[in-house]
């Protein structure tokens, strides 16, 4: 996993609430046995004509050259429904490296974290302030202080994060690096068990 | 010191707690697909470890496998890929597979309960949201992502914080034509999708406690649809019925010794929980939803609200995006509006007593020629048992189709798919754009809602067309 310390960039913004899994990456797309590739199709359905990769709808923010970075801004409740990790994993692999969104829904949060996307939850007055700004200014978000800031002004926030994630994400190392190294308790604790 | 149900399973599992981190939580059960686990798998050999506990992992293949001619070779390249590799890596990894073909074979959270797998007490995972259905027997059961579905091959546990806790009481009979799926589609409709999100539920009360297992699951299978983590119902005598001679149920004195220890697993009568929310079940009416996420339902002969009525413009923005979607408009009824589709399925709504349900009112009826019903059993065994039953006789009359089990057009993964711009009333748990095939849109709805519009064609109130329920 790629560490993540500070990122400063522009955003693209998609000031819709409640953007299901299903919207990020449909079901079609779940068929591959691998994490890569799942990038251009990245919300797919909001961004093509019938799934024509000829026929970009214009209006979808993905479509528009204005719009660039490695921040993606969303509405409440982002990455709701489906538990399918291959959201997280199409939003790396498109070029993201966080989310900022007023709310997120569980599994969702996890599965990013776990791929190294870091999900910022700002409030509403926050969030609302991003998608004012023009679309050639940047953000700043800053893991070791837990703080977002909109450049060039004086907006900024704190951000939550598990403690533990927080440290996995700076140094690059997750879960499973964890888990493995304290097998000995869990076979300890299987013994009590029995 | 009181303890909630939840607390008491969880504290069992806990191996250790990380400082100012999350728990270290021991998995008791691990359900895995074909789709959410091929990463997975392919994470743990290039670390070079092997899958930990094999024999606590059960696979089955149900979210890409076809529901006709499932004899034959997948004909889709990449889902028989997909579907093979599950194959591959059960075998090279010691997993038990009910792969297609497979008499278990069927959708993950049928098999587990019904081959007594799931029970009470446990901690029980699967890479699919809908894990929450194992709950219903009182156990600790959620989704997670492939990430974590490594973890757990690597090691039976995940880190996980704890999460906060809600009770939901239900009290009071259900009116007539009322069943546990309008239960859960009306408590989402209160709270809104992400109403429970954060939270484990645990639903409670005399509405409850007079469920059978199957429409416990229901309600269970849906908490995921308030964005809760999980559902779960303290396990009762109807838990035990249910359980008793299934395939993987304890057995002789052993079932005897843990019927005693799963009595123990009900919340403590002074427990806290962070939200407790009472409703009456002589409230909720048949429900239906109009839009394009669960939370947006109403009882069957109710309207789409007014948009003026929404103060949030946020609000108000996402019903009308929701209704273009749908080609719905603001104050319409849906009573006597045209449907193409009926389906009848998915792990919501697809055991035998829903299936029996649908029987009750088909009996003897013939579909509308305007609309195409497809019904998908949740399992072989299920489709067994329709058969035994001679249900399938009644569907067929009815000119039902009955197909082989999957997860099917509830996903639209394969062939099974409503086309765009159709109406679809459908048994399944989420109503997303595109959720059934591209431009699809669905109505949720419970199995008896299901079967009396594929009689009439059109969104019935199933206490009109029968008095018999
Ligand atoms: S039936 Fe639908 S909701 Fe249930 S596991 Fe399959 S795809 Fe998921």
């Amino acid at each position: 996993m790629k560490a993540f310390t500070v990122l400063t960039s522009t955003f693209v913004p998609l000031p819709v609430e409640n953007i299901d899994t299903d919207q990020i990456i449909p079901a079609r797309f779940l068929k591959a046995t691998t994490k890569e590739g799942f990038g251009k199709n990245l919300f797919r359905d909001w961004r093509y004509v019938n799934n024509d990769e000829a026929k970009p709808k214009p209006d979808f923010v993905l479509n528009q050259p204005q719009y660039r970075g490695e921040i993606l801004v969303a509405g409440k409740n982002f990455g709701c429904g489906s538990s399918r990790e291959h959201a997280a994993w199409s939003i790396l692999d498109y070029g993201f490296r966080a989310v900022v969104s007023s709310f997120f829904a569980d599994i969702f949060k996890n599965n990013a974290l776990n791929n190294g996307v870091l999900p910022v939850q700002v409030s509403d007055e926050f969030l609302a302030e991003i998608f004012k700004q023009p679309n050639d200014s940047t953000l700043t978000i800053d893991l070791e202080k837990q703080t977002i800031s909109i450049d060039g002004t004086a907006k900024k926030e704190y951000f939550e994060i598990n403690e533990y994630k927080k440290t996995c994400l700076l140094n690059g190392y997750d879960d499973i690096d964890f888990l493995l190294s304290i097998k000995d308790d869990i076979v300890q604790y299987e013994e009590a068990r029995k | 010191m009181s303890k909630t149900l939840f607390d008491k399973i969880w504290d069992r599992h806990v191996v250790k707690t990380i400082p100012n981190g999350p728990s270290v939580l021991y998995i008791d059960k691990h359900f895995i697909h074909e789709v959410t686990s091929p990463q997975a798998f392919r994470g743990i050999e290039n670390r070079g470890v092997s899958v930990f506990r094999p024999k606590q992992v059960v696979a089955t293949a149900d979210h890409n496998v076809p529901t006709i001619n499932q004899h034959l070779p997948i004909r889709d390249e990449l889902s028989r890929h997909q579907v093979s590799k599950l194959a591959e890596n059960c075998a090279n990894h010691n997993i038990e597979l009910y792969g297609l073909g497979h008499p278990f074979q069927g959708i993950v959270h049928v098999i587990g309960p019904e081959l007594g797998i799931t029970q009470p007490g446990m901690t029980i995972v699967c890479g699919d949201s809908h894990t929450s259905t194992h709950g219903a027997f009182g156990s600790i059961a959620f989704g997670i992502g492939t990430s974590e579905v490594e973890m757990v091959f690597a090691s039976q546990c995940l880190l996980q914080s704890k999460p906060k806790q809600m009770r939901i009481n239900i009290d009071g009979k259900l009116g007539r034509g009322v069943v546990s799926k309008d239960i859960i589609l009306y408590i989402i409709s209160k709270i809104s999708a992400s109403g429970a999100t954060g939270y484990f539920v645990e639903y409670a009360g005399s509405a409850i406690r007079e469920l059978s297992m199957e429409a416990r699951m229901t309600i269970c299978n849906m908490s995921i649809e308030m964005g809760a983590r999980g559902g779960m119902i303290a396990p009762d005598e109807t838990t035990f019925n249910y359980m008793k001679g299934r395939l993987f149920a304890p057995k002789g004195d052993e079932w005897e010794r843990k019927v005693a220890e799963w009595k123990k697993l009900c919340t403590d009568d002074y427990a806290k929980f962070d939200t407790e929310l009472n409703i009456k079940a002589a409230d909720i009416e048949p429900m239906i939803t109009y839009g394009t996420n669960p939370g947006l339902g109403i009882p069957i002969v109710g309207a789409i609200p007014q948009t003026e009525a929404i103060p949030d413009e946020n609000e108000r923005r996402n019903l009308l995006k929701a209704l273009e979607y749908m080609g719905l408009q603001p104050g319409r009824k849906l009573l006597g509006m045209p449907v193409q589709h009926i389906f009848i399925g998915s792990c919501t709504n697809s055991r035998i007593e829903d299936l029996r349900m649908v029987a009750g009112i088909v009996k003897g009826r013939k579909k509308s020629s305007d609309v195409e019903v497809m019904i998908v059993p949740g399992s072989q065994q299920v489709a067994e048992q329709v058969r035994k039953e001679g249900l399938d006789r009644i569907f067929e009359e009815a000119g039902f189709e009955i197909r082989q089990a999957g997860c099917s057009a509830c996903l639209g993964m394969n062939e099974d798919k409503i086309p765009a711009g159709h109406y679809c009333i459908s048994t399944s748990n989420r109503n997303f754009e595109g959720r059934q095939g591209a431009g699809a849109r669905t109505l949720l709805a419970s199995p008896l809602t299901a079967a009396a519009s594929a009689i009439t064609g059109v969104v019935t109130d199933v206490r009109e067309l029968t008095k018999e329920i």
